[in-house]
């Protein structure tokens, strides 16, 4: 099933996010069959893979956005599938930024960055005006801070969320296809400040089609299809050198979209 | 003939001219057969007129605008929980929410402020502030058509900026306090000034409980004033009156869409 993948691991105390078994089904349709996953703390793990692979839906249920049907979902040693889990505790330290942004477009973007601190976290707002311009400023947006999201362009409007995430301090960063929204001319400054936070040592789960990000910045590259990991390593060999025929063909897609087949 | 017509712009042309020419017509019919000072006598006697003021300024629009204002804040509160109930997760909290819209939705208001403002009183042996059977009865009604609007309102908001508020740690009711309302609520401006409109014609409702002079109410004033002045100026009077209440709102309500457009 998983062959050509490195040799699983056995889940450690360093794992940010351990799937074990992951299952989730929508209605009839198993979406995920058993997916089993770690990520360690500092890790830039990439998934890819071509639409309806489930990699969207699988980084969903990191954050429980999505109820998995089966196997167990484990984020900084808890166990988020127990039924007893205070999922608003662990989501208070996980971040995530969407395809769509998700701005909140009835708050300026320092209230953005802002609302979550304060209504949820109990920082002063002195603090937490603080810590959101800081973010701000690290995704090259300490000027906008009195904006309206709809006044900016995408790829403002995405790096906003990405500091909004980042507000909460998070241990782990989701995204899921973050710059597929985006015009081209756009794509560059949002992946870059991703690039800036896998640097910087930041946990990150990222769902891309941007293979040359994944090439260069992720530590691990996970090639999905059908629900199932049909191959996984450094991106040197996943994208590199695939082993597995379904990759092949993918990235040849992907990376030679006009060629005709 | 047939040729100069079969080209659709030009039919369009034509079709514009004979509906100009319908509406003269009609016009010229209008004025050269009205009595005018028939009218003037009827609607527009400038004694009569006089004499409504300052009363019907200084009691009856300021008694419409308070019974109106007190309706539409119970219904307001009472709408924005039907609302909520009418989307909750538990079942029965659903089905009281739908029974009560349903049933007030489709009972005439008229209906509604004879039952509490002469039927509860009858039935329980009490007697009620004149003020609170107004705010119970518009604001009773009012709640049920709120609440659709508000519900509709709730719903426009995308799932994503709930998915986004979650993702942040929020509670469910935190999200919908702190995100889903405050959104649904710009939406919802528009037909909630409609709601209020709505209510400022049914706070006429309130002549069928019998006032003194200093409770009437705009429509209750230009009837009395009709009987004593055998005249209809009184009522052209209380009319102009409510479309003073009226257009001003829809002016204001255009200003805030404006003036929110920027944080939508």
């Amino acid at each position: 099933m998983t062959a050509g993948s490195g040799t699983p691991r056995a889940a450690g105390a360093d794992d940010v996010v351990v799937l074990d078994g992951l299952v989730k089904r929508f209605g009839e349709t198993e979406v995920l069959t058993g997916i089993d996953l770690a990520v360690r703390r500092g890790e830039v793990v990439c998934v890819i893979g071509p639409s309806g692979s489930g990699k969207s839906t699988l980084l969903r249920c990191v954050n429980l956005l999505e109820q998995p049907s089966g196997g167990r979902v484990v984020v900084r040693g808890t166990d988020v599938t127990d039924p007893d889990c205070d999922i608003d505790a662990v989501r208070r330290h996980v971040g995530m930024v969407f395809q769509a942004f998700n701005l909140f477009p009835h708050l300026t973007v320092l209230q953005n960055c802002t609302v979550a601190q304060r209504k949820v976290a109990k920082v002063p707002a002195p603090e937490a005006e603080e810590r959101a311009r800081a973010n701000l400023e690290r995704v090259g947006l300490g000027e906008r801070g009195d904006a309206y999201p709809a006044e900016l362009s995408g790829g403002q409007q995405q790096r906003v969320a990405i500091a909004r995430a980042l507000s909460m301090e998070p241990d782990l960063m989701l995204f899921d296809e973050p710059t597929s929204a985006l015009d081209p001319e756009l794509v560059g400054d949002v992946l870059e400040v991703m690039r800036g936070l896998a640097d910087e040592g930041m946990t990150m789960l990222v769902v891309t089609h941007e293979m040359e990000f994944a090439r260069q910045v992720a530590d691990r590259v996970i090639f999905m299809d059908g629900g199932v990991v049909v191959e996984e390593g450094p991106p040197s060999q996943v994208i590199g050198a695939p082993r597995e025929a379904r990759t092949r063909d993918f990235l040849d897609r992907v990376l030679n979209p006009t060629h005709g087949r | 003939m047939r040729g100069a017509l079969r080209s659709p712009r030009r039919r369009a042309r034509v079709s514009r001219g004979v509906q100009y020419v319908v509406l003269l017509v009609a016009v010229v019919l209008l004025v050269s057969t009205a009595d005018f000072g028939e009218i003037r006598r009827a609607f527009l006697n400038p004694e009569v007129a006089a004499a409504q003021f300052p009363g019907v300024l200084t009691t009856a629009l300021v008694n419409t605008v308070v019974y109106t204002l007190l309706g539409f804040a119970l219904g307001l509160a009472l709408g924005l929980v039907l609302a909520l109930m009418r989307l909750s997760s538990v079942a029965p909290y659903r089905w009281i929410s739908t029974v009560y819209i349903e049933f007030f939705r489709g009972l005439p208001a008229l209906l509604v402020f004879i039952a509490i403002g002469n039927g509860v009183p009858l039935a329980f042996q009490v007697s009620l502030n004149r003020y609170l059977v107004v705010t119970l009865a518009l604001g009773l009604v009012g709640a049920a058509y709120i609440a659709e609007t508000i519900r509709a309102g709730i719903q426009a908001v995308p799932r994503g900026q709930v998915e986004a508020a979650r993702s942040l740690g929020m509670s469910s009711t935190r999200t919908t306090v702190t995100i889903v309302i405050p959104q649904a609520f710009r939406i919802i401006l528009p037909p909630l000034t409609n709601e209020l409109i709505m209510l400022t014609k049914d706070s006429s409702l309130a002549y069928l409980l019998g006032s003194t002079l200093a409770q009437q109410e705009l429509a209750q004033f230009g009837r009395q004033a009709l009987n004593q002045y055998q005249s209809l100026t009184p009522v052209l009077v209380a009319g102009l009156c409510y479309l003073i209440i009226t257009i001003p709102l829809g002016l204001l309500v255009r200003r805030l869409e404006s003036s929110t457009a920027r944080s939508r």
